[in-house]
């Protein structure tokens, strides 16, 4: 008779086969890495830029250049660059990071000599024309009009700016904003910043030599740094967030975005994969405290999770959910209960170990293509640490004790210093 | 080219398994053939609460997530108006307990009241976040009953209204899953890095012992032929002006389906395509306009949707998208523009052979429509379609008797 109720044994996640990438360096200095394996002929290449900030309002100049580069060059129009990149399949994504922009060309490798002309030649005859510009002010205002009536959206642009005040990382745009994007602005920093020194390649798929030789000659021996227009990156002053609870009253509102959280430590701090787990714990897995209270005990949600966000000067903790009108303080109550409960008794091993052989599992999930590989790459390089990063990770997930997690609790969650931002109803209590 | 092995258990399930070294994990995605189309008109969006109680613990299990999540699993589930789809991804060493779980559910579920009590809070919710607490959001509640009117597609898969869903009891649950939760409506795919007879002898183990139920047998309504336009005129608080047309389309195994499904990307696929280019950027109409048809099993819904900009009336800018769709019917696309379209169909086709969870959903997909092989012959249909082929679906579609339209006027500036 067949035993249902025995779970089968259980084969712990014992080690990672990280793929290195191959490192390369062009003749122009451009740093390439690449990562080469995949049955299927294809490739993604992204070419990653870092935003160099002379002034920290400038957040949206960096989305325009980045999201204008398709749209026009000495040689090419807007219209022809969407023929040549659809005819061939292809998909070009810009993509906005806090500290980067990414331009992601995916692409089968028997258009790629068709291809790659065509971003060499954005990348540095772009020109920005006045029309497309037009256009693209006027269809992002409307857009933004539409993403400002969603308490969500309200709610992440609100936290932001209470946590990060003037500084880059809290810039939301306003409508006025678009309306002083110019193109001279826009040519200029993408001078600035669209250089050999200041781009990183990082290509993943199926890697000819062929494709590689191709590559070095329009972006490596083909593409020159002008240091005339060279900017020095500035370093923001983090300031203390001052408003603790800012709640923004929708009165036609069924639900209230909730978003609460506070500055923490980056990637290269070494209680960060602690921290992590801790996070896994509270709200970064379906079995969370927050989930299985407020959404499966309480069904107050249908979603609540938190997260863990390290940028290049900074990093941030952060809650997020869309609740009940009507329970919106009792919310708030029971993760004020969450935090607290993690702050005051070490959890049992039971359930620590759920959460390792879980983040065990989906970090060797996370790991499915040759993509993933470059994207574990890309989230440790960036923050200035190599591969063994995981090492150290897979380390403390295995072997941090319930003791140690309180004491990060204690140290980095606090439930009184959180920025807390309600958008839709809350009862007073 | 996914391949894969195919065999079918005594109790009628059917289970498919495709071998892919090049990943440590494995997944497990099971397809019940069940969605929203086949609840009672009373009932609506019980398919989709029932697939939130499918994780409310089975009867030997009390907990369908602790254990997937001890093994270093992660699932999900969706429920569509045709399907109702589960997957579980984890590391392949594992693959034991999803089977273990999976079949302790299909075996019977625990009926428990407290998870019904909260599901029914959590589905409410998720019902005001996707289409409550939105602009637009409730577009699909008003678009459906606009445009079927006999077919079940005319209520969306969450439901047409919450009270269906605070009412639903566990009689319907437990009548729901005797019903539609049986080996001989399910598709199993097991994908990744996996050995064909070690799936055979779990699937064997686990899976063999259920007992068959009889299938059920779907006999739903037809939507009968569309005899005039239809038109919806909503009065919100909407940020600006929204204007959908909805048109009656081919089944998914119809002759036309591809056609119909290529014209979509000539209107709105990619920058290039003619409804960004023309009115978006030439015209300067619209702010966002996209065209696309449901993917649905039974007859589809072929939609286009777009956002004039603040200055252009609805009447400019609804005869601007006619002007598109007519020239579609009189002039014929050169191969040119129809070969692009097909580029990316084979570019998509390719890229989504990267992840075993979009094949084993896919492998599910296709063994429902008929034959799981179609996925791998899905290419070939496209690339027959002709601008002629093209040109006639157009004809077929693109007709005032055949559209329903629906138009969001903002109250801004009432």
């Amino acid at each position: 008779m067949l035993d249902r109720v025995q779970h089968p044994p259980y084969h712990p996640v014992t080690g990672l086969d990280l793929i290195k990438p191959q490192e390369i360096t062009f003749s122009n200095g451009l740093k390439v890495f690449v990562f080469d394996s995949g049955e299927q002929d294809l490739v993604r290449i992204e070419w990653i830029i870092g935003h160099l900030f002379s002034q920290e309002n400038q957040a949206l100049l960096n989305t325009g250049v980045c999201e204008l580069l398709p749209e026009g060059t000495h040689t090419l129009s807007s219209a022809q660059i969407a023929e040549l990149i659809d005819f061939h399949g292809a998909f070009l994504i810009p993509e906005l990071g806090y500290d980067q922009s990414s331009l992601t060309l995916f692409s089968l490798n028997k258009h790629l000599e068709d291809l790659l002309p065509v971003i060499k030649d954005m990348l540095t005859n772009a020109i920005f024309p006045e029309k497309e510009l037009a256009t693209y002010v006027r269809n992002n205002k409307q857009k933004l009009q539409i993403a400002l009536q969603k308490n969500n959206f309200v709610a992440r642009r609100l936290f932001n700016k209470a946590i990060f005040g003037s500084i880059r990382y809290g810039y939301v745009p306003e409508m006025l904003d678009y309306d002083e994007l110019t193109r001279d602005n826009l040519l200029s920093l993408f001078r600035q910043q669209y250089r050999p020194s200041n781009c990183t390649l990082v290509i993943s798929g199926k890697i000819t030599e062929s494709v590689i030789n191709r590559l070095e000659h329009l972006f490596g021996s083909n593409w020159v740094n002008q240091d005339d227009f060279a900017c020095a990156e500035r370093t923001p002053d983090v300031p203390t967030p001052e408003e603790m609870l800012t709640v923004d009253i929708r009165e036609d509102s069924v639900q209230s975005a909730i978003r609460l959280g506070c500055l923490s430590i980056q990637r290269c701090h070494s209680d960060f994969p602690g921290l992590q787990v801790l996070n896994t714990v509270l709200g970064g897995y379906f079995g969370s405290r927050l989930m299985t209270n407020i959404r499966e005990d309480k069904g107050y949600t249908y979603n609540i999770s938190s997260g863990l966000v390290s940028l290049k000067h900074s990093a941030f903790f952060t809650i997020a959910s869309e609740v009940g009108v009507d329970v919106t303080a009792a919310t708030l109550r029971e993760i004020e209960k969450e935090i607290n409960k993690l702050r005051n008794e070490p959890m049992s091993e039971e359930e620590l170990s759920v959460v390792r052989s879980y983040m065990m599992g989906s970090l060797l999930g996370s790991l499915e293509n040759i993509f993933s590989h470059a994207d574990k790459f890309k989230n440790v390089y960036f923050s200035g640490l190599g591969l063994d990063y995981y090492d150290h990770y897979t380390s403390v997930v295995n072997t941090i004790t319930p003791d140690e997690i309180c004491c990060m609790a204690n140290t980095y969650l606090d439930y009184d210093k959180m920025i807390k931002v309600v958008v839709g109803k809350m009862e007073t209590t | 080219m996914v391949k894969f092995n195919r065999f079918t258990l005594d109790n009628g399930l059917r289970v498919l398994v495709h071998e892919d070294t090049a990943t440590p994990m494995a997944v497990v995605n099971i397809l019940y053939d069940v969605g929203a189309r086949d609840e009672h008109p009373d009932q609506t969006g019980f398919a989709h609460l029932f697939e939130h109680l499918m994780f409310g613990g089975s009867v030997n299990i009390p907990s369908y997530d602790g254990p997937s999540q001890a093994v270093g699993a992660q699932n999900n589930a969706f429920t569509s108006n045709d399907i109702t789809n589960y997957y579980i991804t984890l590391p392949a060493a594992n693959l034991e307990t999803a089977f273990w779980l999976e079949s302790d559910r299909m075996l019977s579920l625990a009926f428990n009241e407290k998870s019904l009590d909260v599901q029914r809070n959590v589905v409410c919710e998720e019902f005001k976040q996707r289409y409550l607490n939105q602009p637009y959001g409730d577009v699909w509640l008003r678009l459906r009953p606009l445009a079927y009117q006999v077919h079940p597609y005319r209520w969306a898969t969450i439901g047409k209204e919450l009270s269906h869903i605070e009412q639903a009891q566990m009689d319907d649950v437990k009548a729901f899953f005797a019903r539609y939760y049986v080996p001989e409506n399910a598709i199993l795919v097991v994908a990744g890095n996996v050995e064909t007879d070690r799936v055979k002898q779990l699937a064997e183990k686990w899976f063999g012992p259920i007992t068959s139920r009889s299938k059920y047998l779907r006999q739903l309504p037809a939507e009968p032929e569309q005899q005039e336009a239809r038109r919806e005129v909503v009065y919100a608080d909407v940020p600006l002006n929204s204007l959908y047309i909805a048109f009656h389309g081919p089944a998914r195994l119809e002759d036309g389906y591809y056609a119909m499904d290529l014209l979509s990307d000539l209107l709105s696929r990619g920058t290039s395509s003619r409804l960004y280019r023309i009115l978006v950027k030439e015209k300067e109409l619209f702010s966002e306009i996209n065209a696309y048809h449901t993917g649905s099993i039974d007859g589809n819904l072929f939609v286009v949707e777009g956002k004039p900009l603040p200055n252009v009336t609805l009447e400019v800018a609804e005869e601007a998208i006619w002007n598109e769709l007519n020239r579609l019917k009189t002039e014929p696309v050169t191969d040119y523009e129809l070969d692009k379209v097909k580029n990316r169909i084979e570019s998509t086709m390719v890229f989504a052979e990267m992840a075993i969870l979009e094949k084993a959903m896919n492998l599910a997909y296709f063994e429902l429509l008929g034959d799981a092989n179609g996925l791998n012959r899905e290419i070939d249909h496209y690339f027959v379609v002709s601008p002629d082929d093209i040109q006639q679906q157009a004809g077929r579609l693109f007709r005032k008797e055949n559209s329903s339209t629906l138009i969001y006027i903002t109250d801004k500036y009432a």
